[in-house]
């Protein structure tokens, strides 16, 4: 469908002789005027390019700005005594003499963040290994093999990614507090592995569909099993992927909120990084402490993205291509 | 007799066996998935007919239940779940709608290579890895009254009487307009927090728009508005199509931006914050069950529209 209208604004803009070529609402430009037509347009470009040049520029200032801006904020505010911050609120760049990190300290010590990494810790490790076991050989299976019941499961998968978090959240609460499974990390992992290996599976295959066949074949026809096949030769292939795969899932489980608050809110030596720091904004805690933390949480994340970044991309958008 | 012999003899054939080592491989997940997202599903809709709180989970077993219409019909009649779905589909909208212009717009801008181009692609897309709560709490700080970065800005710089309360102010009028401040400030942040994954998406796609026409189109003077029109945009109709129900799906169930920035105050309840208020505050499963499965209802019938056009215009 597309396809088509792309050829028809070509035709109109490439074999219309360049007669038509300026945009609706210039009447004073119709008809076959060849000399001045052309001079007029190519002002006329000029200018257009001006005007598109200064807000391509202004477009990305602002973008640098809003994204960069209030991570950037958060980290001068976490750097400076509260009363100074209440005081200057448009002082942004600490006095050097009023730096301090202490905030640092006392979010991680005295307000309990350093023990609900902890538990991030655990969890998202413990969430990423599992997602991968599961969705690497699921994604496998979807790649190569024909078997019976491939397209139902892709549909099952699909609608899992839509349904939606908050819906799911009631009945999981019930039926993890009937078999006793909330208030620990266990039920969480669980949770999240469900919500997370149908992402995977998807950035997943798209790894695995450039692992060349015919390696595989090779190694099958040397007396290889599938599963040790998948071990030895696919995952070592497609290793940059799967790690950047683990890495968002990682990331994914370390920010979730919703089910921590639900299923850990009532027991505080099990509080996840993000439970810890909305709880904290619920007492009067300064903002410069609750800053410091927000950084130190965000430090793990950010840095593991910087790191994996080109790898995500692609990942993430290879559907996209398609259209 | 000789076939179950040969059969005997040689177990499975080639293509049977990849149909078990096939189904053997996505067992897991399937387990998994069916646990933790299917089963509950059913129990969403299961708990949708029966009167249970949060005090009857002990006394809960499967062949005592006693089945109501009562919260689904408590749920359809209350005037707040109404209030809330309307919140919701303005603020899945307008984000949705949000997220996809700015993030075409940030991805055009930077489409033509330059020095740093890669650092500030990085950059742009920050918040869309910042976990939630900081950056819910970064943003609570810059609208904070007190002493946020946006209202010593607006008082010092830009003539403001008052601080304003962004994150609990309904509406204001300005001029001649009434402004929702507190829903625009979470549809902000839900724009501010998406929009780098249809920049991302966009990208992608003009990555692979062919260069060709776009430099015929330019030779013959086209000038580049017109090559956007044109050329560009039937290109990427369709991601930023797919996109834009994608994000109004997701910012539909949106529960964490809104609770942690606003609690659901200032007119900026939506269904998820309905959801759990049921749950949690009124400790009531079955109305927040039948809040679920109405929400849920809403959401399939936005998907069918959207299947349903997208077959249309193949056909």
């Amino acid at each position: 469908m597309s396809e088509t209208r792309t050829e028809d604004s070509t035709h109109s803009i490439v074999s219309d002789g360049g007669e038509n070529v300026v945009p609706v609402g210039d009447s004073g430009n119709r008809g076959p005027k060849p000399r001045g037509a052309r001079s007029f347009r190519r002002a006329r470009l000029t200018a257009e390019d001006r005007v598109l040049g200064v807000l391509r520029w202004a477009v990305i200032t602002v973008a640098v700005v809003a994204t960069a801006g209030p991570l950037l904020y958060g980290v001068l505010l976490s750097l400076r005594p509260f009363q100074s911050v209440v005081s200057e609120p448009l002082d942004l760049v600490p006095a050097l003499d009023e730096i301090t990190v202490d905030s640092y300290p006392t979010a991680l010590a005295e307000y309990g963040l350093g023990g609900n990494m902890w538990n991030s810790l655990q969890v998202a490790l413990a969430t990423a290994a599992l997602a991968i076991l599961f969705s690497v050989l699921g994604a496998y299976a979807a790649v190569r093999l024909r078997f019976l019941g491939r397209d139902t499961v892709n549909v099952v998968f699909l609608g899992v990614y839509l349904l939606p978090g908050i819906v799911l959240a009631v009945p999981l609460f019930v039926l993890l507090s009937r078999v006793g499974l909330t208030g620990s990390l266990v039920g969480l992992v669980f949770v999240y592995v469900a919500q997370t290996v149908p992402v995977a599976l998807y950035m997943l295959r798209t790894y695995l569909v450039a692992v060349p066949s015919s390696v595989e074949e090779a190694a099958m026809i040397d007396g290889c099993g599938r599963l040790a096949l998948i071990r030895r030769v696919v995952l070592p292939l497609a290793l940059p992927g799967v790690a950047a795969t683990a890495l968002y899932v990682f990331m994914i489980a370390w920010n979730e909120y919703l089910f921590a608050l639900l299923f850990l809110v009532a027991d505080r030596d099990r509080w996840t990084v993000s439970l810890g720091i909305a709880q904290l904004t619920e007492f009067s805690v300064p903002t410069t402490v609750l800053m410091a933390g927000s950084i130190a949480i965000t430090v793990p994340v950010v840095a593991g993205f910087f790191l994996a970044q080109r790898l995500l991309v692609t990942g993430l958008t290879s559907g996209a291509e398609k259209g | 007799m000789s076939d179950t012999g040969l059969r005997r003899r040689k177990p499975l054939t080639l293509s049977r066996r990849e149909d078990l080592h096939g189904r053997l491989l996505v067992g897991p997940t399937v387990i998994v998935v069916l646990l933790f997202a299917v089963l509950p599903f059913l129990a969403v809709a299961l708990f949708a007919f029966l009167d249970v709180r949060l005090v009857d989970i002990p006394r809960l077993y499967i062949d005592n239940l006693v089945f109501t219409g009562d919260n689904i019909a408590a749920v359809w009649n209350s005037p707040r779940f109404w209030s809330a779905a309307t919140t919701t589909v303005a603020y899945a909208a307008a984000s949705s709608a949000g997220a996809v212009l700015v993030g075409l717009g940030v991805a055009l801008a930077l489409r033509r290579p330059f020095r740093g181009r890669g650092l500030i692609r990085a950059l742009v897309l920050v918040p869309y890895v910042l976990p939630v709560v900081a950056a819910a709490t970064i943003w609570k700080t810059l609208l904070n009254p007190g002493y946020g970065l946006v209202n010593a800005v607006g008082v010092e710089w830009l003539g403001w009487a008052e601080p304003i309360a962004f994150l609990t102010t309904t509406s204001r009028d300005l001029g001649p307009f009434e402004v929702p401040v507190a829903l625009m400030c979470v549809i902000a942040f839900e724009v501010w927090k998406t929009f780098p994954l249809a920049f991302l998406f966009i990208t992608a796609r003009l990555q692979v728009v062919p260069e060709d026409i776009e430099e015929a189109a330019q030779i013959d003077g086209a000038g580049k508005t017109r090559i956007f029109r044109h050329l560009l945009l039937p290109e990427l109709a369709g991601v930023m199509a797919l996109l834009a129900v994608l994000r109004f799906l997701w910012s539909f169930q949106n529960f964490n931006d809104i609770y942690l920035l606003t609690g659901g105050a200032g007119g900026t309840e939506v269904l998820a914050v309905r959801v759990y208020s049921e749950l949690v505050v009124r400790a009531n499963i079955g109305t927040a069950s039948a809040t679920g499965l109405l929400m849920t209802g809403m959401l399939v019938v936005v998907v069918a529209v959207y299947a349903w056009m997208i077959k249309r215009e193949r056909a």
